[in-house]
C-alpha cells in the first residue's frame, strides 16, 4: 500500500526542464531511495513532493490524498516531512530548542515540547550535544539534528536529502542505524543518497533519476546490474566492460 | 527553570523592586522625570523587541504605530468626546489594526530584512505626511488634550502618579514578553527568525505568526503612544510618526541585547545613563544625545552583537 | 530637481549594486556635502559649480575610508547588520550637523540662481538647467568608466560574482571601497549642484534618503540606467502631486510608489531580482 504517490511530475526552470515525467511511489513501513548523478534533478522531485515547489504537471498523493501544491506547513501538518540538502539549522538556539520546535507540531507546552526533544536527542545519539548551539555543530552534527527535528514532527513519511553526505564511515553506519530504528517504528522513509552501500544495505525499492527522468526502478541488486543505471554514472565506456 | 531563566527572573525582580522604591528615594522632579522616561523607553523597546528580537523583523518606521495610538486616544477624547479610558482602549485597537494591516500586507509579498526595514520607515512617512495635512488631526497644530486632572481623565496632577503607571505598563509589558519567550508561539518566532524555510518545513506557518507578532508589538507600542500623550497632552506629527521615535525604539533592544527579555530595559538604562553623562559634560545642545548613541551602537555591533545582554552569556 | 535624484540614485544603485547593501547613510552624505559646498561658498567665497573639484574628491576618499574602515570590519558581513552599521553612521552624522551648526535652515545667494531659460514650453532656473546637463554628463562618464576602463571592468565583475573576481586576485574589499567613494563622490556632485536652488539643514537628507531609494527600487536594484531614468521620473512625479496635492502631501505620492514598487514588482523597471 502507496503511502506516497507522485505521478507524471514535470518541473521546469526557464528553459531547463529538472524534472519530466518522474513518477515514483513509496511503500508504508519500507525504505525507498532516490539516486541518479548530480543535477538529475532528486532534490527539485523532493522540493515538489515536499509543497516547495509547484509542479508544471502531474499529481502528488499522500496516504491517498491529493497534496500537489499544498504549502509546505500544510503537508508537514499532514504527516509528510522532508530535510535539506544543505542544512538549515536554527543557528542561535541550542540543539533541544532546534528540535522542540518539530515537536512543538504536536505539543504545546514548552516543557513538555522540550522535553520530548530530549528524547528524540537520545534516539539519534545526539545527547552530548543537547545545549549546544546549532551553529557550533559539525556538518555531521547538523544533518543528525536535521533528521532529528524532523522526526520530531512525527511524521508517517520522512523524506531524507543527503542525510550522508560528509560523513566518515563510523558515521554512516551510524546513521544507518537509527534510519532501521525508524522505520522500524513504522515511519516510511524516502531517501535521496550517494552514499551507495548504506543504498544497497538499506534499502527495500531503489529510483534512479538521470536528467529528470526516472531511467530504473526495482530491488538495489536489479539496479545495481542495470546497464542504464551504469551508463548513467559512469559513461557509455564503463557498460562495455560491464 | 533553567539556570538562565532563574537569573533572569531575579534580575527582573530586582529590578522591580528598585523602580517600585525610586519614588521613595526620589526627591526632585528631575530625577523623576527621568526614571519616568527610562521606563517609557524600555516600554517602547520592548514592543520593538517583540517583532525585531524574536521574530527578527527590523522595523525602521515602529513610530507608525506609537502614534498611531497617541493620535487615535487623541482624536478619540477631543473630537468625539469619549472618556479618557475608552480613548485608550481604543487607541492600543488602532495600533494592533494598523499593526495587521502592515504585517499582512509586507509579509504576504514577502518583504524581509532591509526591504522590511525600509518600507517600514515609508508607511511611517506617508502617515506622517497624512496627520500633518488633516484638519481631523490638527494638520501642522498637533493635537492637544485639555488638562483635566483626575484618574478618570487617565491624567494626573502629581509626576509620581504618572511614574506608577508606566511602571506598571512596563511590568505588563515584560510579563507578557516573559511568556512569550517560553510559549510555542515564541519558539516558532525564534525559529521563523533564524531560517524560514526550515520552519515551513516543520509545520509553521510563517505569515500568520509574523502577522501576529506585528500586531501584538504594534499593540505594544500603541500603549507607549497613549502614555505619551496622556502624559504630555500634545502630540504633532513630527513626534508621532517622524524618525525620531522609530529610531528610539530601536536602540535600546539592540544596545541592550535584541531577542531577550531584560534587553530594552538594559538598553534604556545605558542609554537613559549616557545623556545624563553627555550632558554633564557638554552641556543641553541638541544633537549631543543621539551623536552618543549613534556611537555607542556602532561599538556595541562591533564588539557586541548580541547587546549588553551578550556579556552575561558569553554568547557573540 | 529629477536630475539631483537621479544623481544620488545613481550613488546608492552603484553602491547596491556592488557591495548588496542598503546605504541608509546616504541621505547623511548629502547633507554633509551640502554643508561642505555652503562653507566653502560663505567662508571662502568658493562658487558651488567650482566646488565640483574640491568637495566630490573629498567625499570620494571620505566614502572610500569609511567603507573600507568602519562598515565592512563592523559590519561582518551580514545584510541586516551592515544595514544597522550604515543607520549608527547616519544618526552620527546627522546629530553631529545638529551638534555643530544647529538647524537653522541655511542658503546661498548666487547671481545667477534666479536666471531662467526659456525651454519653450516653460522657464526653468538656469542651476536646474545646468544640474540636468551634469547629470546627464555624469551618465555618460559613468557609463564610459564602467564599460572601458579597468576599474569599471573590476567592479563589474566584483558585482557579479564576489568569489569568482576574488579568485581572479582582485581585492574585493578595494573595490568595495572604491564604489562606495565613487557613490559618495556622486552624492557630492549632487549637493554642489543642488545648493544654489535649495538649502540646508541637518535634516534635509531624511527626505532625499527615501526618495533615493524608491528612485533606485523603480528602475531596478542594481540597474543603474534605470536609477538615473528613475530619478528623472520620480522628478516630474514629485513636481505634479505637488502641485494637487500641496507640499507636504506631495512627498506622499513618493512614498506610495516606493511601497507599491516593493511589494508587486521588486525587479523595478529595469533590474535583477536580488536573492
Amino acid at each position: 500500500m502507496a503511502v506516497l504517490e507522485a505521478k507524471g511530475i514535470v518541473k521546469r526552470f526557464g528553459g531547463l526542464t529538472a524534472v519530466s515525467e518522474a513518477s515514483l511511489a513509496a511503500q508504508g513501513g519500507r525504505i525507498t531511495a532516490l539516486i541518479g548523478p548530480n543535477g538529475a534533478g532528486k532534490t527539485t522531485l523532493f522540493a515538489v513532493v515536499a509543497g516547495f515547489l509547484e509542479p508544471d504537471a502531474g499529481s502528488v498523493h499522500f496516504d491517498g490524498r491529493d497534496i500537489t501544491g499544498l504549502a509546505p506547513p500544510r503537508i508537514c501538518r499532514l504527516g509528510l516531512v522532508r530535510t535539506f540538502q544543505i542544512v538549515q539549522p536554527f543557528g542561535a538556539l541550542t540543539v533541544r530548542e532546534n528540535i522542540a520546535v518539530g515537536s512543538h507540531l504536536h505539543e504545546r507546552a514548552r516543557r513538555k515540547a522540550l522535553a520530548q526533544a530530549e528524547k528524540i536527542a537520545r534516539q539519534v545519539g545526539m545527547e552530548a550535544q543537547l545545549d549546544m548551539p546549532a551553529q557550533g555543530l559539525t556538518v555531521a552534527g547538523r544533518k543528525r539534528l536535521e533528521l532529528a527535528r524532523a522526526l520530531a514532527t512525527q511524521p508517517k513519511l520522512l523524506l531524507l536529502d543527503e542525510v550522508m553526505a560528509g560523513l566518515t564511515p563510523t558515521e554512516v553506519n551510524e546513521i544507518v542505524g537509527v534510519i532501521r530504528r525508524i522505520r522500524d517504528s513504522g515511519v516510511t522513509l524516502l531517501l535521496i543518497e550517494h552514499v551507495m552501500q548504506a543504498v544497497m544495505s538499506l534499502s527495500d525499492d531503489v529510483y534512479v533519476l538521470n536528467q529528470g527522468r526516472i531511467i530504473a526502478h526495482g530491488s538495489p541488486r536489479d539496479i545495481a546490474s542495470d546497464p542504464e543505471v551504469i551508463q548513467a554514472y559512469l559513461g557509455r565506456r564503463a557498460v562495455a566492460h560491464a | 527553570m533553567t539556570r538562565r531563566s532563574r537569573f533572569e527572573l531575579a534580575v527582573l525582580l530586582g529590578l522591580g523592586v528598585f523602580f517600585l522604591l525610586v519614588p521613595q528615594f526620589v526627591e526632585s522632579r528631575f530625577w523623576l522625570g527621568f526614571w519616568t522616561t527610562t521606563l517609557f523607553f524600555a516600554l517602547l523597546g520592548q514592543s520593538w523587541n517583540v517583532l525585531g528580537g524574536y521574530a527578527g523583523q527590523m522595523s525602521f518606521g515602529h513610530a507608525l504605530f506609537f502614534g498611531t495610538g497617541a493620535y487615535a486616544t487623541a482624536v478619540m477624547q477631543v473630537r468625539f468626546g469619549l472618556d479618557a479610558w475608552t480613548s485608550a482602549a481604543l487607541g492600543v485597537g488602532a495600533g494592533a489594526l494598523v499593526g495587521a494591516f502592515t504585517g499582512a500586507v509586507t509579509f504576504r509579498y514577502g518583504l524581509r530584512g532591509s526591504y522590511f526595514a525600509l518600507v517600514t520607515l515609508a508607511f511611517a512617512e506617508v502617515f506622517r505626511a497624512l496627520a500633518n495635512s488633516w484638519e481631523f488631526t490638527g494638520s501642522g497644530f498637533g493635537m492637544l488634550i485639555p488638562m483635566k486632572a483626575g484618574a478618570a481623565n487617565l491624567q494626573f496632577a502629581d509626576r509620581v502618579s504618572f511614574y506608577y503607571v508606566i511602571l506598571l505598563l512596563v511590568v505588563l509589558a515584560y510579563a507578557v514578553t516573559w511568556w512569550l519567550e517560553r510559549s510555542r508561539f515564541g519558539a516558532y518566532l525564534t525559529a521563523i527568525r533564524e531560517n524560514e524555510d526550515a520552519a515551513q518545513a516543520l509545520g509553521i506557518n510563517p505569515f500568520r505568526m509574523k502577522v501576529a507578532a506585528i500586531t501584538l508589538s504594534a499593540a505594544m507600542a500603541a500603549l507607549a503612544g497613549i502614555f505619551y500623550m496622556q502624559f504630555y497632552l500634545f502630540i504633532d506629527a513630527g513626534i508621532a510618526y517622524g524618525p525620531g521615535m522609530s529610531v528610539n525604539a530601536l536602540l535600546g533592544p539592540l544596545i541592550g541585547g535584541a531577542g531577550t527579555v531584560l534587553g530594552p530595559l538594559i538598553g534604556a538604562l545605558a542609554l537613559g545613563g549616557l545623556s545624563e553623562v553627555t550632558s554633564a559634560l557638554l552641556g543641553q545642545q541638541p544633537g549631543v544625545n543621539l551623536l552618543a548613541f549613534g556611537l555607542l551602537l556602532l561599538i556595541i555591533l562591533r564588539f557586541l552583537p548580541n547587546g549588553l545582554m551578550g556579556l552575561l552569556h558569553g554568547r557573540s | 530637481m529629477g536630475a539631483v535624484y537621479a544623481l544620488v540614485a545613481l550613488g546608492l544603485a552603484l553602491i547596491y549594486g556592488v557591495l548588496h547593501i542598503i546605504n541608509f547613510a546616504h541621505g547623511s552624505l548629502l547633507m554633509m556635502a551640502l554643508y561642505a559646498t555652503y562653507f566653502l561658498f560663505r567662508l571662502g567665497g568658493i562658487d558651488p559649480y567650482v566646488s565640483l573639484l574640491i568637495v566630490p574628491p573629498l567625499f570620494f576618499a571620505l566614502g572610500y575610508a569609511m567603507q573600507r574602515w568602519v562598515i565592512q570590519p563592523i559590519g561582518h558581513g551580514k545584510d541586516t547588520n551592515v544595514l544597522l552599521v550604515t543607520l549608527a553612521i547616519a544618526i552620527i552624522l546627522d546629530n553631529l550637523a545638529l551638534y555643530l551648526w544647529t538647524s537653522t535652515t541655511r542658503t546661498i545667494d548666487v547671481p545667477y540662481a534666479t536666471n531662467y531659460v526659456d525651454v519653450g514650453v516653460t522657464a526653468v532656473a538656469l542651476p536646474r538647467l545646468i544640474a540636468f546637463g551634469a547629470a546627464v554628463l555624469i551618465g555618460i562618464l559613468f557609463w564610459l568608466l564602467m564599460s572601458r576602463t579597468d576599474l569599471g571592468r573590476a567592479i563589474r565583475a566584483v558585482a557579479r560574482e564576489r568569489q569568482g573576481a576574488k579568485i581572479v586576485g582582485i581585492s574585493v574589499e578595494h573595490i568595495f571601497a572604491m564604489s562606495f567613494g565613487i557613490g559618495a563622490a556622486c552624492v557630492a556632485i549632487a549637493a554642489c549642484l543642488l545648493l544654489p536652488t535649495f538649502y540646508v539643514t541637518p535634516q534635509v537628507g531624511h527626505a532625499f534618503v527615501l526618495i533615493a531609494f524608491t528612485t533606485v527600487v523603480l528602475g531596478g536594484m542594481g540597474s543603474f540606467i534605470g536609477a538615473l531614468l528613475g530619478g528623472l521620473i520620480l522628478g516630474v512625479v514629485e513636481a505634479f502631486s505637488g502641485l494637487f496635492l500641496g507640499e507636504s502631501l506631495g512627498q506622499i505620492g513618493i512614498y506610495l510608489i516606493f511601497i507599491l514598487v516593493l511589494l508587486f514588482r521588486p525587479t523595478g523597471l529595469f533590474g535583477q531580482r536580488m536573492a
